[in-house]
């Protein structure tokens, strides 16, 4: 009963999408006035549609809650045997599941709008409820057509074929709900970017309101390709971190272009210039989301991401992307050219900056496009089989990204409308200062290879601007310190949230530098025989049988010696999955904070030798942590006051109470 | 239509083209004649590339060429394998290779080396785990492995009497892989 209930949930859903999409668009084309029931009526049935997409989900969780084997999708990817929290995560490990779950979000997402959005103008929100409620359509259809979860399977099977075992895991149970909320969330931008062409009308205010949601897109993709990356590091036991595999590209692509639309549109709000330029990474961004959502499900790329692939599927949504993208960009083709731009400015100030930082974040994003789309187009054009892999992206980014790091201390430093260079540049002369110093202590000391010496250099850098920033803001040294102190927590939290975010990609660059100098040692060790890797003695004392609930495996013991003292005792495993015939590695992590001690075993020869592979990597934690600090920096800009769209009321009441405090 | 109106028309023209491409991708896929899946085996079926690869100094053994490789061809089927001494998988294969190697069947070793990884291990490695090669070639820069069409390493290539590539393996040659495939091909073109 509990399916059909969530089945009939998804096809209301569609009904009150489409009548959504209906009344907002006449309503608003009938006017302000004439139009308000039609587009009050938007506001409600894009809560009611929140409603059931988000009943049908918890249908479909309770169905694996509690091991409804009578529904195919509960039977392909769920055990009995499975933790529970398993069972409840598997609901988004598999194709249809995570479309409900895709759908969900952006229904709550409209939901959301249509609550807290009394400020927009009426017509707008109407217009940006229609579109949101248009591109859920689509993917309800494609849901209930070519991917209906809750299909019931006769005879009823005695127990399921069970999850995916590499999805058996944290980290990769809330990778993907991270990734959609990012994804739908430059929906929501998308959406207002339709909106505001619909409108003809792009000003600053509007630049207010797409902020927050790219924003919160921004934070949730961060976290999303965080959580990934973090899971290829223990789990798939190569050491590395990122692999440039065509899905991960499909997530950094819209990171790269959310990130460029997040600085865009500041240039928006403050000078009421990039209207246009906005407007199209907006629409990019969402067709890149869309993008990635089709290259993974319909088996067109190759890579270690497992989802149903279906060719007909595929047709669905390459007709949906076809559609939803070209729509908008046959919108923005026609009415793009009437927002004639307002700010005048010059090379060289705070808007500059924000442009070339665009101009270097779509070239990135270009790059990446073309390293993973073109393998499959000369495929297509010419029968040639080529492979692009990491030493295309590395040579053709790293230039690119070291541009932008750069850039990335001296932009914040530059007043709007006319900076001066010279004088940006001097006010960072102890970062310089530090950094060359740095340089040559590295060099002298600790190693010669160039791209690593760069990556620690201009993570310094990028970190020490940013707190020359912030000294400067609160006039650190020239005023009082009670005063510096005063104006620190009168600062903007946009403010704060931007130093913070600069100063964490900082540390996340230092971690990804120090895998560049991360010693690596594989052998083959017998019970017994010890190895060195960075002043460590390895023990391996021989491996044993070890069993989990829908798992068997081999764990190793590895004892770590430092001055013959025992500091760690490292466990690696490999597991096996009876049930879906996989299996994993289990990297064992000895973390100080500052470097990783990571081990894996291998198979175990006929004589009992094991291989074993060891990497030291200094700094190898501060990439997530550099990760979780941007997207800190993300929420902490989210909680700016001018950004707290939709409740007026509070903000009458919190101005006086922040007075009272001072 | 002014020049400024064909530019915001650009972003349109570039979608419908990409369209049309991926239109034609998943219609090849279901008709079967695009399989973007599949290990490329354009190689499969052809000669081998042609290649001069310089000694591993230090193994004791001399570099070879393409034309070396099919000399020792036309005694009998040879196996052209990729390694390098930081990868496990090579590990795993390796007893396999050393098994073959005593059996009689020629495997000609090529160092992988591309993507400014250097691999100054090799020498040590081969001696701690015994050589199975015929002869070593060191292929700086990976040139070599591109013209064969190679993913990583390891990677393994069946080259028959007339010089034509029958077989890759993309990945370790486990048990299964020596029973199923390798050693059935191995009699059939001996």
């Amino acid at each position: 009963m509990i399916p059909e209930l969530g089945h009939y949930a998804l096809v209301l859903a569609l009904m009150l999408a489409s009548v959504q999409a209906a009344v907002t668009f006449l309503g608003a084309r009938v006017g302000e006035a004439r139009g308000a029931m039609l587009m009050a009526a938007g506001l409600s049935t894009a809560i009611g549609q929140a409603g059931f997409v988000g009943l049908s989900f918890f249908c479909l969780m309770w169905s694996y809650a509690v091991s409804d084997f009578s529904v195919a999708n509960v039977v392909q990817n769920s055990h009995s045997l499975k933790p529970l929290l398993y069972k409840l995560t598997g609901t988004w490990g598999n194709h249809e599941g995570s479309m409900v779950l895709w759908v969900f979000i952006l229904a709550l997402c409209g939901a959301l709008v249509a609550l807290f959005g009394n400020n927009l103008p009426a017509t707008l929100r109407a217009r940006v409820l229609g579109v949101l409620a248009l591109v859920s359509v689509g993917f309800l259809l494609f849901i209930l057509f070519t991917s209906n979860p809750f299909e019931r399977v006769w005879p009823i099977p005695e127990d399921g074929r069970d999850l995916n075992p590499l999805l058996q895991d944290p980290g990769l149970a809330f990778h993907p709900p991270f990734l959609y909320l990012g994804y739908v969330g430059t929906a929501v931008s998308f959406a207002f970017a339709c909106a505001a062409l619909l409108e003809g009308r792009v000003d600053a205010a509007w630049g207010r309101w797409v902020r927050p949601w790219t924003l919160f897109a921004w934070c949730a993709l961060t976290v999303g390709i965080g959580l990934g990356s973090w899971w290829a590091y223990y789990e798939l036991g190569w050491g590395g971190f990122w692999f440039w595999d065509p899905v991960e590209n499909a997530s950094l692509m819209p990171w790269l272009l959310a990130t460029a639309l997040l600085h865009s549109a500041i240039v928006v709000e403050k000078r009421e210039a990039l209207k246009v330029w906005t407007i199209l990474l907006a629409i990019l961004t969402f067709s890149l989301s869309l993008l990635g959502t089709f290259l993974v499900r319909s088996g067109i790329l190759n890579s270690v991401h497992a989802f149903a692939n279906d060719p007909d599927r595929g047709v669905f949504i390459l007709a949906l992307l076809f559609l939803t993208v070209g729509a908008s960009l046959a919108l923005y083709a026609w009415r793009a050219p009437a927002l004639a731009p307002q700010g005048v400015f010059a090379p060289i100030s705070r808007e500059g900056g924000l442009i070339l930082n665009n101009l270097l974040l779509a070239t990135l994003c270009a790059v990446v496009f073309v390293g993973t789309l073109y393998p499959l187009f000369a495929d297509l054009a010419w029968g040639a089989k080529i492979t692009v892999g990491p030493p295309f992206f590395n040579a053709a980014t790293f230039p690119l990204f070291f541009a932008l790091l750069f850039a990335m201390g001296v932009g914040p430093l530059l007043p709007w409308k006319r900076g001066d260079l010279w004088a940006a540049l001097s006010r960072l002369k102890l970062a310089f200062g530090v950094v060359a110093a740095f340089a040559v202590v590295y060099v002298a000391a600790i190693d010669r290879t160039v791209l690593p010496l760069l990556g620690f250099a201009l993570a310094l850098w990028l970190v020490l601007a940013a707190a020359t920033d912030f000294a400067d803001r609160i006039q650190l040294g020239s005023v009082p310190l009670a005063l510096s102190w005063r104006r620190a927590r009168g600062l903007p939290r946009g403010i704060v949230g931007g130093i913070i975010a600069h100063a964490a990609v900082g540390i996340t660059v230092a971690g990804i530098a120090g895998k560049g100098i991360a010693p690596e040692r594989i052998t083959l060790l017998q019970p017994g025989e010890t190895t060195t890797i960075a002043g460590y003695v390895i023990r391996f004392e021989g491996t044993h049988p070890v069993s989990g609930p829908n798992w068997r495996g081999t764990e190793g013991r590895l004892v770590v010696l430092r001055n013959d003292r025992e500091v760690a005792v490292l466990t690696p495993q490999r597991r096996h999955y009876p049930v879906a015939n996989m299996g994993t590695t289990e990297a064992a992590i000895r973390t100080s904070g500052f470097a990783d001690l990571y081990a894996v075993i291998g198979e175990t020869a006929e004589n009992g030798a094991t291989v074993v592979r060891l990497h030291f990597n200094p700094l190898a934690p501060w990439i997530w942590a550099g990760t979780i600090l941007m997207a800190v920096g993300g929420v902490v800009s989210l909680t700016d006051r001018r950004l707290r769209v939709g409740v007026p009321a509070r903000r009458r009441t919190s101005a006086p109470a922040a007075v009272a405090a001072e | 239509m002014t020049s400024r109106r064909l530019l915001f028309l650009l972003p349109l023209l570039l979608l419908a083209a990409a369209g049309a491409g991926f239109w034609a991708m998943l219609a090849g896929m279901q008709r079967g004649s695009f399989d973007p899946r599949g290990v490329p085996s354009a190689l499969i079926g052809r000669p081998a590339p042609t290649f001069t690869l310089p000694a591993l100094e230090g193994s004791g053994k001399p570099g070879f060429s393409s034309e070396d490789l099919r000399a020792a061809a036309r005694e009998g089927p040879v196996l052209v394998n990729f390694f390098a001494s930081w990868c496990i998988p090579c590990l795993v294969e390796h007893p396999h290779l050393m098994r073959l190697a005593a059996e009689g069947v020629p495997v000609f070793g090529i160092n992988y080396r591309a993507g400014g990884r250097d691999d100054p291990g090799a020498v040590e490695w081969l001696r701690r785990h015994g050589d199975p090669y015929r002869r070593i070639g060191v292929d700086h820069g990976g040139r070599v492995a591109i013209d064969f069409g190679t993913y990583g390493v390891p990677e393994t290539y069946l080259i028959d009497r007339e010089g034509i590539i029958r077989w890759r393996m993309a990945g370790p040659i486990t048990d299964q892989v020596l029973a199923n495939d390798l050693r059935p091909l191995l009699r059939r073109y001996r």
